[in-house]
């Protein structure tokens, strides 16, 4: 339930940053260059007199865009293939497996920079890379699922009675894989918020000035003698909507996995 | 034994096949032409005629992949465009940074988890299980180049313990070298420690529920060697394998904290490269990272077919 709240009150943050921002992210004031958190800067400013808050606020969209779009994006592509792959078995299984072997050998961070690096630095290609280097955990997540599920009696008398392919998989297969799906896709959503704090980290996401909590600490570690403050709120920023979607996943795994409780 | 090794290596090349045509397809995402692209900010019409001659881009895919994987099985990775060095050579000069960094960064892993794991499974349910969890939930959710941030912060700025960045040699100065990684290794092992202090956390519960346990306990046995004797011993096994496949979230951890802390490993050089546009490294140090992640699994297979006498069958 924390989770929830914590993730509910992020979403609200970033929903509303427009109107809650004490003051415009992008602003610069050569008379307020790194100062120290004060009334008028709660979280002090940065080093082109930026208001730190206001930038905070507005970066919750950048990170809750780029975890859910990149989830999105990965359960897009996984369902479907792990379907097939669970399905019909055979050499399409093999096929299907030995290519998320592959990509799984790739690790995931490493595997998302090589791809943000060939699209060209941005937000969306970020959320592109991110969203195809988690693919393969939820095609065999999916695959596994219908194994599973595919022998079960339901299932047979559903073949039995003469009913098409694409109906047995849509509506007697998928909706009893969704649980794990769930749990799974929550707790990627907060390993692709650190996936794109990382990439903006490095410069391979959200491009200045636009507002992002991984750039901001990138540009902070370079101040980290004179403006602490800098690097202290993207940082706990990150940390806390991630800590959300992760006792939230847990939660949920323990609310719909009746082997986890 | 020989059969079961045959088989898992059989069952890796294909997977070693799909990991090249992954890995070479990403040039493909280039957009136009790949030759002009290559060249980056040196337009010349020479430069860019020897680029497409050199790297065949006026073949068809097949074609250039089958060129690149003839040099990738002969250990030639390409060669960096920037650096005019072979791509190959640039690892290896980097790795053993890396890999000193990545074996510090187990180890705090090991220590931290599985004491962590152990004391959280022996006293369950009490306050040091709870602390154990938030442990875990800690290190599950903080971004490591955060935490490396905060303990330059705290270590190099405020309390002037630590250098906050650079690289000695453990030949040159292993003191100064110690000084310099212990911060970065810490950083690294943090997250793994959490993920390794789950595992350990739910086999020791398994195995202090068994019955041998429950005999040594009969015994009269002293409850420590209970515990360390008979339950960590086979509880081990399991963390150790999954210990090694925790070795993708190393490198990739690496790559950022190699950043944080100025430190010239392998994780610097495919940041450099991305930057510079250098395409074959980046190429490179994937193929190279995958590579060894699939051999460093089915050494983990293999001990742990070793060490289970039932898998042996």
């Amino acid at each position: 339930m924390l989770g929830l709240a914590f993730v509910v009150m992020f979403i609200l943050m970033g929903l509303l940053a427009p109107w809650i921002a004490p003051h415009d992210p992008l602003a610069t004031s050569w008379s307020a260059i790194r100062k120290a958190p004060s009334v008028a800067h709660l979280f002090g400013t940065d080093e082109i007199g930026r208001d730190v808050l206001s930038r905070v606020l507005w970066g919750a969209r950048a990170s809750l865009l780029a975890g859910v779009v990149s989830v999105c994006i990965s359960l897009a592509l996984g369902l479907p293939i792990g379907l097939l792959a669970g399905y019909l078995g055979g050499w399409t299984d093999g096929l299907i497996s030995r290519a998320t072997d592959a990509m799984l050998a790739c690790p995931f961070l490493i595997l998302a920079i090589a791809l943000a690096a060939f699209l060209g630095p941005s937000l969306t290609n970020a959320m592109i890379a991110i969203g195809i280097s988690a693919t393969p955990i939820f095609i065999r997540l999916t695959r596994a699922a219908v194994l599973s599920v595919k022998v079960e009696d339901y299932v047979e008398a559903a073949r039995a009675v003469g009913n098409p392919h694409l109906r047995i998989v849509l509506r007697h297969i998928l909706p009893n894989i969704l649980a794990p799906l769930i749990v799974q896709a929550t707790l990627a959503i907060a390993a692709a918020v650190i996936a794109e704090a990382s990439l903006s980290f490095l410069g391979l996401g959200q491009q200045p000035p636009a507002p992002s909590w991984g750039s901001m600490l990138n540009t902070a570690k370079n101040y980290i003698e004179q403006a602490p403050w800098m690097a202290i709120w993207p940082g706990a920023s990150i940390f806390l909507l991630v800590l959300s979607f992760n006792l939230l996943g847990d939660g949920l795994r323990d609310a719909l996995d009746p082997r986890h409780s | 034994m020989g059969k079961y090794l045959a088989r898992r290596l059989a069952s890796i090349l294909p997977t070693l096949f799909f990991v090249t045509v992954l890995i070479f397809g990403l040039q493909q995402l280039l957009p136009g032409d790949a030759a002009v692209v290559l060249a980056g900010e040196d337009q010349d019409p020479g430069v860019i005629a020897h680029l497409r001659e050199k790297l065949h881009l006026d073949k068809p895919f097949p074609v250039r992949y089958a060129y690149w994987l003839g040099g990738v099985v002969q250990g030639d990775l390409g060669e960096s465009l920037r650096i005019q060095k072979p791509v190959t050579e640039l690892i290896v000069e980097k790795l053993p940074v890396t890999i000193q960094l990545a074996v510090m960064a187990m180890l705090i892993a090991l220590v931290i988890g599985i004491t962590a794991g152990v004391v959280s499974a022996v006293l369950k349910g009490t306050a040091w299980d709870y602390a154990a969890n938030i442990f875990a939930l800690w290190g599950l959710s903080t971004p490591n180049f955060w935490l490396g941030i905060m303990l330059i912060l705290l270590f190099s700025v405020q309390l002037g313990w630590l250098p906050a960045s650079g690289y000695v040699s453990p030949f040159e100065d292993l003191k100064a070298n110690l000084a310099a990684m212990i911060m970065p290794a810490f950083v690294l092992g943090n997250a793994i420690a959490a993920v390794l202090m789950r595992h350990t956390r739910s086999a020791m519960l398994q195995v202090l529920n068994s019955d041998y346990v429950r005999t040594a306990r009969a015994k009269g046995l002293h409850e420590h060697v209970v515990v360390l004797k008979h339950a960590l011993r086979n509880a081990l096994v399991p963390i150790i394998t999954l210990g090694a496949l925790e070795f993708g979230t190393l490198l990739s951890g690496a790559v950022l904290t190699e950043q944080v802390f100025s430190i010239p490993g392998f994780g610097k050089l495919i940041v450099d490269a991305v930057f510079n546009r250098d395409y074959a490294v980046v190429q490179g140090v994937v193929l190279f990272t995958a590579t060894a992640y699939i051999t460093l699994n089915l050494l983990a297979d293999l001990a742990y077919f070793l060490v289970n006498p039932r898998m042996r069958g």
